[in-house]
């Protein structure tokens, strides 16, 4: 099985501990993972503020980086969605779908396609709050809705409660999108922020010292909201976790 | 007009209700402070919500009530959710009706007009808001109406009913106690079920003092509402014609239907001797089971209660008096055809996508300029005016809770991004958001470019990439920090510690 990696733009910009460990975590299973070092962004900018034309090039870009893989894996879950449901900017030749459809965000490929039962190596004795991107929790599904009436599940919970002495922190509203929005975060700041307040106010009730989350973007906005408040909290990507961080 | 309350509510010492509805969460507002108003309007240019919504949050205490009341709206309805089995088969079901009827949608219409019309109701037929404004006036006038009683209709809102009938010289007076006081403020209702849920008592005690002369210093929610009471009463039985919406129109039994929580539609038909309904074509349903699906999901999501405590079935006027239906187009003929925005005429007009939705919550439902706010009203006001409306498809983080919780199954978040799309396209957007898009979406089609516009400075601002701040607004640091950025990205050092394994493997 051949792997490649994505990391997103953001993660390759201010969060390269997140890139390493999902790198590190999918070779502790065995596998050979790649990471084409031309890759950019996978068109989600602008695909979400409605230019779908101007990210046609960067969605080609993308596939050419990827085709050759059996399956695309990224610690995103917003970048999946974007690659699997909206990348139609260009026409879909076999190596756009074969991309479209072979791209997994890590915790769907470690629970899905992997079926890991066991992170022997890690270890978090610490009091954790989950965070789920509403891409990732709406569109790729990975755990049930609060406002939906289905059966309780929780994919990063599942893989999370492996961990050795790991506890969970539990938030008034789980669901709550945090207000980064991509793009949102920039054009629509007033709100934004207002909602990424919200969420770290309510993180803080939890009495968490970590915020753990499959995406480091939603993250990002949190933790820039919480230093601004002056909250003791913590945010740590779900793959470091994973791999065996302690702190 | 003290005299004729309870004492009890005119005792400054007495307990005062927090809130009207018992059962809800109580809010604790003593503070005065003063009422944040909604987008400003400039003729067709295109409204700036976020504008507003600043003002809103920055009246926190109008933010944090309106918030919780909301969300508090939205558990009630996730517990009746979860008190019903079969709720998302009911969701199917209705989603599947109303696609039905709207595939057929002028069959059903002829239908019900000829059963209406055996039933004794006089059917009209309107193709905009001015058509459907003339109709109305000439019923009234033919009748000699000066006073006309009317229930909340979100229709009458799109078609400048209230503003039309005062040029006309016929006095409106509202008989949803929300709608109401949203009338006396002279601003227009907030939320398409809870319209005044952006007020405080103390806005509504400050408006009641000056409109019907109650106690400025009195918010207490039953003095409010008995004050009310007292003066519009003796308006209500002295008006000679009464308006109200319809919740559903049967097409099979030629009947309609209005669901109330305060009787205001019972008063409006059955106190006066004329009863006009005014109703969008959309609201057509077959036949009377298909009635119990929407009934069973419209208060549940709504307000999270079972059912509306009033559901009234029209048949047909009663002895002596008239009962008009006047079925107005106003646009939607014209949005059954858009490939992408039809599934919006399914909408019911419960609110539960405005409840549920975090960026409605902390902007308060004035602040979108439209007729129709929150998530429902971004796909439907642009097909109103898509200039004027078009920042509004941006007001969203596309979160997605809103089609969760939609009972008619209107995938809401994916026409957003629809709207984002097809504005883009038409030119219909900001040159700010133009320029930004154009430049990211040269700089990450190309490696090269993309790596080289990475920061390789040491202050915070210049470790920002430059297409993230490539434009005047640069707001991310207003209210948040900065990330840190890290000695090398992560490209680099997979250049420096894997890279040469990689092509050592190849070799």
């Amino acid at each position: 099985m051949k792997v490649g990696l994505f990391v997103p733009c953001y993660v390759d910009m201010f969060h390269p501990e997140t890139g390493i460990a999902t790198l590190e975590l999918l070779e502790r299973f065995g596998l050979s993972v790649e990471y084409p070092v031309d890759q950019t962004c996978c068109g989600q900018p602008m695909t979400n503020t409605g230019c779908e034309r101007e990210a046609a090039k960067t969605e080609e870009l993308f596939v050419r980086n990827f085709e050759k893989y059996d399956y695309i894996v990224t610690p995103s879950g917003s970048c999946t969605n974007q690659v699997r449901n909206n990348m139609t900017a260009i026409e879909q030749s076999d190596a756009v779908k074969h991309v479209r459809s072979r791209t997994y965000e890590l915790v769907e490929f470690l629970h899905d396609v992997l079926k890991v039962d066991a992170f022997p190596w890690a270890e978090f004795p610490h009091r954790v709050a989950l965070h789920n991107n509403c891409n990732t929790l709406r569109n790729l599904r990975i755990a049930s809705m609060t406002e939906r009436r289905e059966e309780p599940f929780s994919k990063p919970k599942a893989l999370l409660k492996m961990v050795k002495g790991i506890e969970f922190a539990d938030l008034t509203r789980p669901d709550e999108c945090c207000g980064f929005g991509g793009t949102f975060s920039v054009f629509e700041e007033g709100v934004s922020a207002k909602m990424g307040q919200d969420k770290v106010t309510d993180q803080l009730k939890s009495g968490a010292e970590y915020v753990t989350s499959s995406d480091s973007s939603c993250m990002m906005h949190q933790e820039g909201c919480a230093r601004r408040m002056g909250a003791n909290l913590k945010y740590i990507h779900i793959a470091q976790i994973l791999n065996g961080a302690r702190a | 007009m003290t005299a004729e309350l309870h004492e009890e509510l005119t005792d400054p010492h007495a307990d005062q209700l927090d809130h009207g509805a018992a059962s809800s969460r109580p809010l604790k507002s003593r503070i005065s402070e003063p009422q944040p108003r909604g987008a400003k309007i400039h003729g067709n240019r295109p409204v700036d919500q976020s504008e507003a919504a600043n003002r809103f949050m920055a009246a926190t205490e109008h933010e944090a009530m309106h918030d919780a009341r909301l969300w508090d709206l939205r558990q009630k309805r996730d517990k009746e959710m979860h008190g019903i089995e079969e709720w998302e088969e009911l969701r199917n079901l209705a989603s599947g009706i109303k696609e039905h009827t709207l595939s057929k949608l002028d069959y059903y219409l002829e239908l019900f007009e000829k059963n209406a019309t055996a039933n004794g109701i006089k059917v009209h037929w309107a193709k905009d808001g001015a058509e459907h404004n003339a109709i109305v006036l000439e019923i009234l006038r033919s009748k000699g109406v000066e006073r006309l009683i009317k229930s909340k209709s979100m229709l009458t809102e799109e078609c400048g009913f209230r503003e039309f009938m005062a040029e006309n010289n016929v006095e409106v007076i509202e008989t949803d106690l929300g709608e109401r006081i949203q009338q006396l403020d002279d601003e227009a209702p907030s939320h398409v079920v809870v319209p005044a849920v952006h007020k405080l008592r103390t806005d509504v005690a400050s408006v009641f003092a000056k409109t019907i002369g109650s106690d400025p210093d009195n918010a207490d929610a039953h003095y409010l509402t008995e004050c009310q009471r007292e003066a519009t009463r003796p308006l209500i039985l002295s008006a000679q014609a009464g308006m109200t919406g319809g919740n559903f129109v049967v097409a099979e039994t030629g009947t309609f239907v209005v669901c109330t929580n305060e009787g205001n539609a019972d008063l409006s038909a059955n106190t006066p001797p004329l009863h006009i309904a005014s109703i969008g074509i959309e609201k057509l349903i077959p036949g009377l089971d298909d009635l119990a699906v929407f009934v069973r999901l419209l208060s549940r999501s709504a307000l999270g209660s079972p059912i509306t405590q009033y559901t009234s079935h029209f048949r047909g006027p009663r002895k002596g008096s008239e009962m008009h239906v006047v079925l107005v187009d106003n646009g939607r003929s014209a949005r059954l055809g858009m490939e992408k925005f039809w599934p919006g005429l399914k909408c019911i007009r419960c609110g539960a996508c405005m409840n549920t939705c975090p960026v409605f919550r902390r902007s308060g439902g004035l602040s979108y300029g439209a007729t129709y706010a929150g998530p429902i009203g971004l796909i439907i006001d642009p097909t109103f005016n898509v200039h004027k409306y078009r920042n509004l498809p941006y007001s969203s983080t596309m979160n997605g809770s809103c089609t969760n919780v939609c009972p008619v199954k209107i995938n809401i978040h994916e026409q957003i991004a629809d709207w984002r799309k097809t504005l883009a396209g038409e030119g219909e957007i900001s040159p700010v958001k133009k320029v930004m898009m154009k430049a990211a979406g040269e700089v990450l089609a190309s490696p090269v470019v993309y790596r080289a516009s990475l920061p390789l400075g040491r202050s915070a601002l210049r470790h920002l990439p430059h297409f993230m701040l490539y434009n005047k607004l640069n707001t991310w640091g207003r209210k948040r920090d900065i990330p840190e950025t890290p000695k090398q990205t992560f490209n680099e050092w997979y250049r420096k510690n894997r890279k040469q394994q990689d092509e050592g493997k190849k070799s």
